[in-house]
Order: structure tokens, then C-alpha cells, then sequence
């Protein structure tokens, strides 16, 4: 039994500590906003934040999980996290969609460690999100678009 | 009884119609076997535990170190002795972590690491994609990902990629550079966490030749003669 902290509520789960977070949360907590991508780390479509870090729950086993605060796409909340929504509505970023929430939460960890990113800043930041509808080049003018509606909040 | 009459037509019991409606059940006999076949109810697949993978059969040892007493010069004893070490030195799970660039490499086939990452300032990625964001303090059996506590890069100074064996000896032995006394040295190859992961890589990883302790006692020798690198 290992209790996790989950968007600011606790949760018992009775599962293997080396069951992967990503399955906690769709098929235990079904937060199913956080997708399952590739299960291996490689595309980013299970990003979440682990104590404001962000980090790929297919790879971070429950054991591991319990020790910090998680927060998922359905509850990342502050003025990063509005700046990107809104920017990601006006420049209407998704194709698809499966990728957005883990590209949503790179862009908001990214901000909130940099505010004003420069492009070489978003190609490190989101090289872990990958996109088969090839979204990028709008995906990196959001992330600009928010930066500086960010500058203009401050 | 008398035989039939010329005019009385001569049954043929095997003939084409007899053919074709045996062709026939046959055929009906082959379709609804096939039907039966493929719309029998199958069990639905159920997750299983995955099963522990199989401990290695053959490990690849070193050479014990005794095995090098009856190279009576003790500079030829030496570098063959480094030699032996460079089996693992040079094995992907040591070089992939000591790249020529900012980059690491990954796989048996030392191919650039997947997604894109960076040493950062500290050898654990740039602040925004930190290595931690996949790597973790173990290995991931379900991810296949691996981890140990101090997951990072060899600083960019210790690149052992696009080296001759001599090259990376005599970089090993220059404080400048590795940063190391040969104390130092000798517990890192000997005793280091990190650098006794590749003895235990986890996932489809094949394993460094031997052991660390093995690996240990030739550096330790290796030492003791003299230190002396290959040409």
C-alpha cells in the first residue's frame, strides 16, 4: 500500500511500487488527461510535474512517486499555466491533440525556470515531447506568445 | 437373373456428377471447419507478471591478474595489464557516459542518446530537461529506462569516445584531466556506485566483461606495475 500525493489529495493505492505512475493515474485515479505515449520515455505524452519538476510517469514507479508532490494536466494551475492556455487557444496548437497535455506541462515547467526562452531554450526544454502531426513550429510561437503576455503581466 | 438388356442404359456409379458433388461436401466440409476455427471463442488475453529475466548464463570474466606473472618485464606486464582493463573501459556501458561531445550515447551500438539531452552545467542535463526526468535512483524493468543515484556525465575533459586505448591511459593518469589522484582513480574503477552499474545495466544492456571486483584488482595492479600505457 503506498499513499501518493496527487493534484493536493492523497490517494491509498494498493498496487506493485514498481507499477509505473502513468497507470496509477489513468486506470486507478482515471486522470486520463496524462497519455500513454510510448511506455519507454521516449515521446513525452505522460508528462507531469513531480514536485515542480517535470518528470515521465511511465518510467517513475509508484514507490518512487509516493515521496512527492505530483500534479497532472488536470490541475497545473498559476500564471505560467494561463499564459500557455490561452496562448495555445489563440494560436490553436493541436492537431491530433494526443501530445498537448505532456507539451502543455513541458512549456509550463519550461516558463516557470525561464521565463523569456529563447528558441535554442524551448529546443532543449521540449526535445523530450515529440508531435506526429509535426505541431512544433506552433508549439514554440505559443511558448513565445506566453512568454511575452508573462513579460507583460510582470 | 439375366443381364441388362442393350437398351437398358449402363449405371456409371463414379461418374462427373458423382465427382463434383463430392467436390462439393468436400468444399462445405472445408468452410464450416474454417468457420468453426476462426469464430471459436478465444480467452482474452490477460496481463501477466513479467517474468524475472534469465541470470546470465556465461559471464564474460577477466583475466585473474596472476594470469599476467610470467611477463617477466614489468613496463610489457603493465600494459598488458591495461589492456585487459580496456575491455571494460572501452565497453559501451563506460564509453557511452564518457562522449566526445555534450552528448550522450546510448545502446550496445553507442548510437546518440534518444530524446535530444545535454550535460548541463553538472553533468545531470540542462535545468530544464534534467536526466532525473527519466532517470531515477534504479534501473526500470517496465520502461526499460536505467538509473542509479548518481546518474550523470563524465565531465567533457574524461571524453573517452574517438580515443586510442593510449590515449584514454594517459588521460586516466593526468590529474589535469581526470581530475583524479591515482588513489582516486583507483576507487572509482574499483568501488564507484555509477561506474558499478555497468556491471548490473538492467533492461536488454549486456553487462561489462566480468566484474568490478575483477576490474578493481587489474587497475590495482595495473598501478602497482608501474602505470604504464599502451602505445
Amino acid at each position: 500500500m503506498y499513499t501518493i500525493s496527487v493534484n493536493s489529495q492523497t490517494y491509498d493505492v494498493d498496487e506493485d511500487g514498481q507499477t509505473p505512475l502513468l497507470w496509477v493515474l489513468r486506470d486507478i485515479l482515471k486522470l486520463t488527461g496524462t497519455k500513454y505515449g510510448c511506455g519507454i520515455a521516449q515521446c513525452g505524452a505522460c508528462t507531469i510535474h513531480v514536485d515542480d519538476q517535470p518528470m515521465r510517469s511511465c518510467t517513475l514507479p509508484l514507490e518512487v512517486a509516493s515521496s512527492y508532490r505530483i500534479t497532472t494536466i488536470e490541475a497545473v494551475e498559476g500564471t505560467e499555466v494561463e499564459a500557455v492556455r490561452a496562448a495555445w487557444v489563440a494560436r490553436d496548437v493541436p492537431q491530433c491533440g494526443f501530445c498537448q497535455s505532456g507539451q502543455i506541462m513541458s512549456a509550463v515547467a519550461l516558463l516557470r525556470t525561464i521565463p523569456a526562452p529563447s528558441d535554442s531554450d524551448i529546443d532543449t526544454a521540449m526535445s523530450g515531447n515529440i508531435c506526429r502531426c509535426a505541431t512544433y513550429n506552433r508549439i514554440r510561437a505559443a511558448i513565445h506568445d506566453a512568454a511575452g503576455t508573462l513579460k507583460g503581466a510582470a | 437373373m439375366s443381364a441388362p438388356g442393350p437398351s437398358e442404359p449402363r449405371r456409371r456409379r463414379f461418374g462427373i456428377g458423382f465427382f463434383f458433388r463430392t467436390l462439393g461436401l468436400i468444399f462445405l466440409a472445408v468452410i464450416i471447419l474454417g468457420l468453426t476455427y476462426l469464430l471459436y471463442p478465444r480467452p482474452i488475453l490477460q496481463s501477466e507478471p513479467i517474468a524475472a529475466p534469465p541470470a546470465a548464463a556465461h559471464v564474460d570474466h577477466l583475466r585473474p591478474v596472476s594470469d599476467f606473472d610470467n611477463i617477466a618485464d614489468l613496463r610489457a606486464r603493465s600494459v598488458a595489464l591495461f589492456e585487459e582493463a580496456g575491455r571494460v573501459i572501452q565497453n559501451p556501458r563506460c564509453m557511452n557516459c564518457h562522449p566526445r561531445s555534450d552528448r550522450p550515447t546510448q545502446t550496445d551500438a553507442m548510437r546518440a542518446h534518444t530524446p535530444w539531452v545535454s550535460r548541463g552545467f553538472d553533468g545531470g542535463g540542462e535545468p530544464t530537461m534534467r536526466c532525473s526526468t527519466c532517470h531515477h535512483n534504479e534501473n526500470i524493468e517496465a520502461s526499460g529506462v536505467p538509473g542509479n543515484p548518481l546518474w550523470h556525465l563524465a565531465p567533457i575533459e574524461m571524453a573517452w569516445q574517438g580515443k586510442t586505448l593510449g590515449e584514454i591511459c594517459e588521460q586516466l593518469l593526468d590529474p589535469a584531466r581526470s581530475g583524479m589522484t591515482r588513489e582516486e582513480l583507483l576507487h572509482h574503477m574499483a568501488e564507484d556506485e555509477l561506474v558499478g552499474w555497468a556491471w548490473n545495466p538492467g533492461g536488454d544492456r549486456t553487462p561489462a566483461p566480468g566484474t568490478q571486483q575483477e576490474f578493481g584488482a587489474i587497475i590495482a595492479a595495473w598501478l602497482d606495475t608501474g602505470g604504464a600505457c599502451p602505445q
